[in-house]
């Protein structure tokens, strides 16, 4: 059979989908070095926009900004894999029950449901019940979009772990929860693992739920971002997402190699 | 001698199917008992029942006189082999092998003194600090071996611990699981359907057949005195003739062979009786006692002759056209009868047996 490659046409259509979804990234990345107070016009290599985010007049703002939403991701990344490995293996490990494909719907329709249907009926109930929004509302809302983001490659992960190693544990005295904390949790590690990475990058992106959620003067990375470009682009927000882009990157390429590393332990 | 393991009337349903259909046996202490059955009799399923992970539907398992059908597994005294040895893949192999001790809360420097003699005995020490990915099959077998012993089980349960292993090492393994169990002095429950495996290790061998206990009995009992056509068909090899029943009396009866003859030969006696006198009923004769005689009262004739080394094989139909093997040694080189021509053939005296159906 031929490859891919030799359909007619292939390489001219692979270039222009690069050239869309990666084009905008590039000049981001690359006006962010520039030396110019223009965004369209290039004046040398620099590095002023990232002194800038640190040290100019927006600084504070994107300090504290940046901080809430480092420590929502950490927090909403930490509750939502803890309970996204409770529910995988209640799902992969708990037999035939009633509403099993039911349940799992459920821990799935975050993902289906649009964004911003989920962020209005959370601002609605959070209104409801009587949670002033802000901080605490940003982070129950993100612990729970990002559950199924989570849950997915811990599920995967344990549905390729055989059962006959907790038979093996329990067989050799262990309890449940001995062949669960010992045996079956470091098996799926590399799964939890990918699972926290793509739950935290997901949490720090996150801008329309927060920014139905957030309250006032309540403001994460990029809510901030997006305030200070209503006032116009200035090269050092091109800084900023260059900086979170890289973070990006970077989480998503550790939770591949986890998954990977995962697949070689595999026995 | 005491019993190990007490089966009684274990029933296990899987939904609308049922896997065992109401087992009962008894295992003796430090025996070397082998459940013996094709895919899907239920052997690994009543293993599993005694390990406790599977709950029975019905009936009752003593350990050494306590039930414990409806224990937790990590409250049972029994250890497994795993088939696929399910060694834990993020220990070492001393880790491994100390793990159920671990569970036990043997204090650390024991619990590495046990582990570490264990290996020693499946001749592994050296390979302590390893991975089980670093091992090779054979070498994962015996840590699994050693892993299931170190805690000193009352009973031994193995489920099919030999079928991932080539040829080789398994028939070395056989004569090392045997002297193992005869050093250790615990009783070993062996699931297997390789007969070969059973035969050679067993002291006996319980042979199942869609979730019922076909025989119990020691290797040799089994194989020249069947009990049914099952058991004579699924041990070795047999010629099965439908023969025309005149009278069993005593565990003796008289029947007609194909061709007329009458024959006068053992028959099997079933829990429920004789073989039900009269009427059509099978018998075996096994390929290695039947004999080219100038005469005698088979007749068959010959369709091809198969060369396997140590014997030969005749192949030959009766004029009912039933197929018969005869085994004859590979030590004549003359008087071979060609194929197309008729031979006359007597079983040896005790070599025929009446079978119950």
């Amino acid at each position: 059979m031929k490859g891919v490659r030799h359909y007619p046409g292939f390489l001219a259509l692979a270039v222009g989908c690069l050239v869309i979804l990666y084009a905008p990234l590039a000049v981001v990345a690359a006006y962010s070095f520039n030396d110019s107070a223009s965004i369209t016009q290039w004046g040398g290599f620099s590095w002023r926009w990232y002194v800038d985010v640190f040290t100019g007049p927006e600084a504070e703002r994107f300090g504290a900004a940046a901080w809430n939403s480092l420590t929502i991701a950490v927090l909403a990344a930490t509750a939502s894999t803890a309970i996204a490995v409770a529910a995988a293996v209640a799902m992969v490990r708990g037999g035939q029950f009633r509403g099993r494909t039911a349940t799992y719907a459920l821990i799935n329709l975050p993902l289906m449901v649009p964004e911003i249907v989920t962020a209005v009926a959370a601002l609605i109930f959070f209104t409801m019940v009587g949670i002033t929004t802000g901080y605490l509302t940003i982070l129950i809302a993100h612990i729970t979009f990002c559950i199924p983001f989570a849950f997915l490659p811990i599920a995967a992960r344990l549905s390729g772990i055989e059962e006959v190693y907790e038979q093996a544990a329990r067989d050799l005295y262990a309890t449940r929860a001995q062949a669960f904390w010992l045996i079956l949790l470091p098996l799926m590690m590399p799964g939890v693992i990918s699972g926290y990475l793509l739950a935290f990058i997901i949490s720090l992106d996150d801008f329309i739920i927060t920014n139905f959620v957030k309250g006032a003067g309540m403001e994460t990375l990029p809510t901030a971002i997006f305030g200070s470009v209503k006032q116009g682009i200035k090269p050092n927000i091109m800084a900023i997402s260059t900086m979170m882009l890289a973070v990006s990157v970077l989480f998503v390429t550790l939770s591949y190699i986890a998954n990977r590393i995962g697949q070689k332990t595999r026995t | 001698m005491s019993t190990a393991i007490d089966v009684q009337n274990v029933i296990k349903k899987y939904g609308q199917s049922t896997a065992l259909q109401g087992v009962s046996l008894a295992i003796a202490d430090n025996e070397f008992f082998t459940l013996l059955g094709p895919s899907g009799c239920g052997k690994t399923t009543l293993l599993r029942c005694i390990a406790g992970f599977e709950d029975v539907t019905a009936g009752e398992i003593h350990l050494f006189g306590q039930n414990i059908a409806s224990l937790e597994p990590n409250l049972r005294p029994v250890n497994t082999v795993f088939q696929q040895y399910a060694l834990f893949p993020h220990m070492t192999v001393l880790e491994n092998v100390a793990f159920g001790l671990r569970m036990k809360r043997v204090p650390p420097e024991a619990r590495r003194a046990r582990a570490g003699k264990m290996l020693e005995m499946v001749h592994l020490s050296s390979f302590a600090d390893r991975l089980p990915a670093q091992l090779s099959g054979g070498q994962q077998q015996r840590v699994a071996l050693a892993r299931a012993l170190a805690p000193e089980p009352k009973v031994l349960l193995l489920d099919e611990p030999l079928s991932a292993l080539d040829l080789k090492l398994r028939q070395a393994m056989r004569v090392e699981l045997k002297q193992l169990q005869e050093d250790t002095g615990i009783t070993f429950i062996f699931v297997t359907h390789d007969q070969e495996e059973a035969l050679t290790m067993s002291d006996r061998i319980a042979v199942m057949s869609q979730g019922r206990v076909q025989q119990i009995g020691a290797a040799r009992e089994i194989y020249e005195a069947p009990v049914n056509r099952f058991v004579a068909d699924f041990i070795g090899e047999t010629n099965l003739l439908e023969v025309q029943v005149e009278r069993v009396l005593d565990g003796i009866a008289q029947v007609i062979l194909p061709g007329g003859h009458r024959l006068t030969c053992p028959a099997a006696m079933m829990a429920a009786g004789p073989a039900s006198g009269a009427g059509r009923h099978h018998l075996s004769i096994r390929p290695e006692r039947l004999r080219l005689t100038p005469s005698g009262p088979l007749v068959a004739e010959v369709e091809r002759i198969v060369y396997l080394g140590t014997d030969l094989h005749l192949l030959a139909r009766l004029q009912d056209k039933t197929a018969v093997t005869v085994r004859i040694q590979n030590n004549t080189r003359e008087g071979l009868p060609a194929p197309g021509t008729w031979v006359t053939l007597t079983p040896e005296d005790g070599a025929a047996r009446l079978l119950a159906d």
